[in-house]
């Protein structure tokens, strides 16, 4: 080509025909497909993604936080050429009543070094790095199509489906991570039907540009670091949910996440909550002046552990949203998605070697799991969400009255102390029965814990 | 016979999205997406159409930096042949002028290498009718001259390529109307948006895509004269860049409880006021 | 030949001896800026139906007509045209060459400016000289209308702009004028002529004549139907006006597309635009916002159109539309004139009547 450079068009360079027959096809190019398919392209493994954005990330958003321990696991040192945002050396939780609120606040300077502990992304950058490792790596990287079904042979998952001309792929095995709206994974016959309202969140968000500098001085910053900070109370109108600011390199993300049923029965919309959230006095002094950038809305499979699909199937592993891994308590998904898009790819490369992949052989995916932070976290904090959505006053009540006993408090006046503490004693009872009072805690203590 | 032909691909700023910085005066690109010139993608199908027929090669050609890559990139997966880009920061800062003589010695190298492969040289050379950004329109045509090519521009359908005659057929829109044309190859056209919207990529082309080179030439590959390059080779200066005069927000008529009869007395009350007068036999 | 600095050349596009309309617009604004160079104005007539133009030139601030014959100039194609004014600009080296920015103007202007290897500004809506330097000062729209840029072209000779339609206007005739007039035969390489039209389809009479309208009612998707555009086809007629639309009621199928005012129809500037339901994206404000008055009836307070609207009304279209259409009823009965609807700009500048607007459907 007459000395002339060349350039990979995505690829690792080399021009290889696409064989008639892939090792693994990936469904979805989020963090657990491209985890699966940059672990399986670097063993050397024929493996096509398939997404259907325009690029991988177009579709995606989270608040987002992703943590550095778990991703590293997957992308050693990751922090040294992904494209981050401001590492977090600040968590705040705040629990909020309309005009009030109390701020818990932990930092760490340890947070502000080598291996950081997480890190505010944008999807859309975060992803599309994540896509260029694995095209890279040596994987058929293919946008813009949507797997559309399963392809079977004796009732065996043995290919997809896509919405394009001559748009068959046939593979030993398919990896669906196609993120919370598992339809192949039903298609597979591992989830029993789409994820229940009851077990789903719909975050909310928006992204608003702030200069670099005014964004640290507001947050109290160093420069390059960021702040996450979770809002409880107010925030969600009651709602069972929370709040979200996450600080950006220039912009500042700001969201609410509240429980899908409980809006389904309430006469709030998302979007109200949203703007009810960002009217909130210290809400709106972190985020006065800055412009709207982006909106998004998305759904969390909040549901945990009880309500997990299968996870694997004759020719068949589901991974990520896809099979419900996300920790509700702090909506923290794209770890548990990457590690398992991760295992579902080590579980195909033992599989190869004893060249079968039914469902007895793919199997160990769940052991791997299992033996992971991924089920032991989803297992411990398995019944979150049903406490979440049967305890709504705590994200009213609770938080109003906790707020007021500390605006009593601390409010100097000319009552005693001793006198003070009386009257907010009868306050608070007044307000909710004793009994009822220790009986949540205990259980969220349990369910928690 | 068998056409080949060269596809020029502009990556350009979502316009809708580019604004003047009122402070700078400057233009704000920072954070603007990219995308294809649309019209650019009806001029792909329309080589692809030909290529249905004919057979031959379909080469995309940008001139771009470096990350204008993902444009072709994506081309490719239309199950183009090869794709070229030409990115050096002595092409920068180029206008029509400047662009054409680029693009054109490109295209002069693919044809030498297409003939050197034992193929003919380049046959159709297929431009958007214009670029959103630059909205000019100019650089269809200058291709034409300084290659040699017949021009045929504003083609809202393209019919048949005649083999024997070495002829193309073509509708050109004009403002009073359509006029077809007969223009002997080889020929430079451009494309509206009358003709057909780029075709679904078949998968397997897709995949092919997934691991085609793009290729990307500089100064040095082309046989090209420094001087008449980017910024030093084009005859116009941007002097100033400026946001449109925005026309005054106006008067809200409507209020709260205000009925639509006494709003439309208002409105034609305030016509009246600029010399806008309803009743016509009074002068 | 050419006496002082070069001249400033506007090629008039013609067809069978018809000029198009912008030509005359260009002259016009050719002589104003000759005057401030100091140069002579001249237009370029490319084909020899053209020649009996030379008058009308000339009464519309040309001091020289070139009459450029030869037969490979008729009908239009580009590599004959742009052989003919390369060698007359070779030749007579004019300083400034303008040309509209149509389907014609921009095929011929990019070929010739290539083959000069000059600079050339598209879709010019002013001009100005830098009297210091003895610029042209050429200002486009560009990014879609977003932004506008000034360009220059400082070290080239001629400088070509190509200028949108509309945007001057064509000046007064003054009659009895006449200018020096040059013949010329010029050699066009017969191998040339590559491109041969053979069939010319004129547009449909679709009876619609937005461009010339006084007066525009233009309907969006927020009129939820295509029925409900007898409503702006009634105040319209009230008015002597057209009727237009946004790509949003096109689309749907409401109304025919010659209708289509913005980026992909067309560029309209009436005296008077009425915006209903239509919620104002920037491909159809580019095609309206040069319109004198624009009043818009929209329900959603938000709605971007009213940005640009001189009178902003926030309501319902289903309620305001009967209203407006009342009101224009009563004010003409009360001004006698029920028979002849009209709307008249006072002190007799410029008065619209209806059918000189252009019937409605
Ligand atoms: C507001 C919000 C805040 C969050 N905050 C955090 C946080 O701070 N930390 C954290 O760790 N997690 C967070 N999460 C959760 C995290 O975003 C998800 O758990 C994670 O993205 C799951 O990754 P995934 O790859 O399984 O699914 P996804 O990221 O949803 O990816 C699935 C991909 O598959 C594609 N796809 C789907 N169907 C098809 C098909 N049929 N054919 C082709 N392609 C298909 C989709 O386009 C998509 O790209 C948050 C989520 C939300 C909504
Ligand atoms: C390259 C390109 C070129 C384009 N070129 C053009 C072009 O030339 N011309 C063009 O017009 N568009 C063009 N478009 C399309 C344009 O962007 C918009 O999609 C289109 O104009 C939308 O039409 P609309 O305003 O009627 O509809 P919508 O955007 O749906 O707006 C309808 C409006 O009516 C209001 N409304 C609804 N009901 C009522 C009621 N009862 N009373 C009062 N108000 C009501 C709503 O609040 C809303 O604001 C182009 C787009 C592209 C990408
Ligand atoms: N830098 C470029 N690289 C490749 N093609 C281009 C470039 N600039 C313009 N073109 C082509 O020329 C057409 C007209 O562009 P313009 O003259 O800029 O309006 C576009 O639709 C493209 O097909």
């Amino acid at each position: 080509m007459n000395g002339s450079q060349v350039h990979p068009a995505g690829g690792d360079g080399k021009r290889r025909p696409a064989p008639s027959r892939f090792g693994a096809i990936v469904v979805g190019g989020g963090p657990a497909g491209l985890a699966a398919t940059y672990t399986l392209a670097g063993a050397g493994v024929d493996v096509a993604c398939l997404e259907r954005g325009d690029w991988c990330g177009s579709k995606n958003m989270m608040g987002g936080l992703i943590f550095s321990q778990p991703t590293a696991k997957v992308f050693p040192n990751f922090w040294h050429e992904a494209p981050l945002e401001r590492h977090v050396t600040r968590r705040d939780m705040w629990l909020a009543t309309g005009d009030s609120a109390m701020k818990v606040s932990f930092e760490s300077t340890d947070f502000g070094a080598e291996p950081y502990n997480s890190f505010t992304v944008y999807r859309s950058r975060f992803d599309k790095w994540l896509s260029r490792r694995a095209a890279e790596a040596g994987a058929w990287m293919i946008p813009e199509t949507l797997v559309e079904s399963l392809l079977w042979e004796d009732g065996r998952v043995v290919g997809v489906r896509t919405g394009r001309p001559g748009g068959d792929l046939e593979a030993d095995v398919v990896i669906i991570a196609e993120g919370v709206n598992h339809f192949l994974a039903e298609a597979a016959g591992l989830a029993a039907g789409p994820p229940k309202a009851e077990t789903m969140a719909l975050a909310v968000k928006e992204v608003l540009a702030l200069p670099r500098d005014r964004i640290e001085d507001r947050f109290d910053l160093d420069r390059g670091a960021g702040a996450a900070i979770e809002i409880i109370g107010e925030t969600t109108g009651g709602l069972p949910g929370t709040g979200f600011i996450y600080t950006n390199r220039d912009t500042i993300s700001v969201g609410v996440g509240v429980l899908l049923d409980s809006l389904v029965g309430s006469t709030r919309e998302a979007y109200s909550l949203l703007d009810n959230f960002k009217q909130q006095p210290q809400v709106r002094r972190l985020i006065q002046g800055a412009g709207l950038r982006e909106y998004s809305a998305h759904l969390i499979p909040e549901g945990g552990y009880r309500y997990m699909p299968r996870l694997f199937g004759d020719g068949v592993l589901v991974a990520g949203d896809a099979a419900g891994m996300v920790n509700a308590i702090n909506s923290e998904g794209a770890n548990l998605a990457l590690l398992s898009g991760q295992m579902a790819a080590q579980t195909v490369l033992s599989c190869r070697e004893e060249g079968r992949f039914d469902a007895a052989a793919l199997g160990r995916y769940r052991t791997m799991l299992e033996n992971s932070l991924v089920l032991k976290d989803l297992r411990k904090y398995s019944s979150a969400t049903n406490f979440l959505s049967s305890h709504q006053h705590l994200f009213g009540l609770y938080p109003e009255l906790l707020a007021s006993l500390a605006r009593e408090f601390l409010t100097v006046d000319n009552m005693s102390k001793a006198d003070k503490e009386r009257l907010l004693a009868r306050l608070f009872r007044s307000q909710v029965p004793v009994r009822s009072l220790i009986k949540d805690f205990y259980q969220a203590w349990r369910d928690l814990k | 016979m068998r056409i080949n032909s060269v596809v020029c691909i502009k990556q350009v700023p979502d316009t809708t999205q580019v604004r003047i910085d009122p402070d700078s005066g400057s233009l704000i690109r920072q954070g603007i997406p990219s995308v294809i010139n649309p019209y650019d993608l009806y001029a792909l199908e329309a080589a692809l159409k030909v290529r249905d027929s004919h057979g031959g090669t379909i080469t995309a050609l940008s001139m771009g930096p470096p990350q204008a890559d993902e444009a072709l990139r994506k081309v490719l997966g239309y199950g183009i042949d090869r794709a070229v880009l030409l990115s050096d920061r002595a092409f920068a800062g180029a206008d029509t002028l400047a662009t054409t003589y680029t693009l054109s010695a490109a295209i002069r190298k693919i044809a030498g290498e297409l003939i050197a492969a034992g193929g003919a040289g380049v046959d159709m050379v297929f431009c958007g009718k214009q670029s959103i950004d630059g909205d000019t329109g100019q650089v269809g045509p200058g291709l034409a001259r300084r290659l040699d090519l017949s021009q045929v521009t504003y083609v809202c359908s393209l019919l048949e390529v005649a083999a024997e005659t070495r002829t193309v057929r073509a509708w050109r829109q004009r403002e009073d109307g359509r006029e077809l044309l007969e223009a002997r190859l080889p020929v430079a056209v451009t494309i509206t948006e009358a003709c057909n919207p780029i075709r679904y990529a078949a998968l397997p082309d897709l995949l092919r895509a997934a691991k085609a080179p793009v290729e990307v030439w500089s100064a040095a590959d082309l046989e090209v004269e420094p001087d008449r390059l980017g910024l030093k080779g084009s005859p116009t200066r941007v002097s100033k860049v400026f946001a449109p005069p925005a026309r005054e927000r106006g008067e809200t008529l409507s209020g709260p409880d205000r009925p639509p009869n006494e709003i439309a007395a208002a409105l034609f009350d305030k016509l009246a006021e600029r010399g806008l007068t309803i009743g016509g036999s009074r002068g | 030949m050419p006496v002082g600095p070069g001249e400033v050349w506007v090629v008039i596009e013609q067809e069978g001896g018809r000029a198009e309309p912008v030509s005359w617009e260009l002259m016009g604004e050719a002589a104003a800026l000759a005057r401030k160079l100091g140069a002579r104005p001249a237009a370029v007539i490319l084909g020899s139906a053209g020649r009996q133009l030379s008058s009308a030139a000339f009464s519309s601030g040309a001091e020289v007509a070139y009459l450029v014959e030869h037969p490979d100039l008729e009908p239009y194609t580009a590599d004959p045209h742009c052989q003919a004014l390369v060698e007359l600009a070779e030749k007579f080296t004019p300083q400034i060459i303008l040309l509209g920015a149509t389907t014609r103007g921009r095929d011929l202007a990019s070929a010739a400016a290539t083959e000069l290897e000059t600079g050339l500004t598209a879709d010019c809506t002013r001009l100005d000289i830098d009297t210091t330097k003895k610029l042209l000062r050429q200002t486009r729209p560009a990014f879609g209308g977003n932004v506008m840029a000034t360009i220059i072209t400082p070290h080239h000779l001629p400088q070509i702009a190509t200028v949108r339609p509309g945007v001057f206007t064509a000046p007064q005739p003054v009659e009895g004028v006449s200018g020096e007039t040059v013949v010329l035969k010029p050699h066009i390489k017969a191998t040339a002529t590559a491109v041969k039209q053979l069939q010319f389809v004129p547009n449909p009479d679709t009876g619609v004549t937005l461009k010339g309208a006084k007066v525009i009612v233009a309907g969006g998707r927020g009129l939820k139907a295509g029925r409900n555009f007898a409503l702006l086809e009634e105040l319209a007629a009230e008015l002597g006006g057209e009727v237009g639309a946004s790509r949003g009621a096109v689309d749907a199928g409401w109304i025919s597309q010659h209708r289509q005012v913005g980026q992909t129809g067309q560029t309209v500037r009436p005296v008077l635009y009425f915006a209903v339901g239509i919620s104002g994206a920037v491909q159809h404000l580019a095609g309206m916002q040069e319109s004198d008055v624009i009043v818009a009836i929209n329900n959603d307070p938000e709605a971007p159109i009213f940005e640009v609207a001189d009178y902003g009304i926030v309501g319902d279209l289903f309620e305001v539309m009967p209203a407006m259409i009342g009101e224009v009823r009563q004010r003409k009965l009360a001004a006698g004139a029920a028979a002849s609807p009209a709307l008249l700009k006072q002190g007799g500048a410029m008065r619209m009547e209806a059918g000189t607007g252009g019937e409605s459907e």
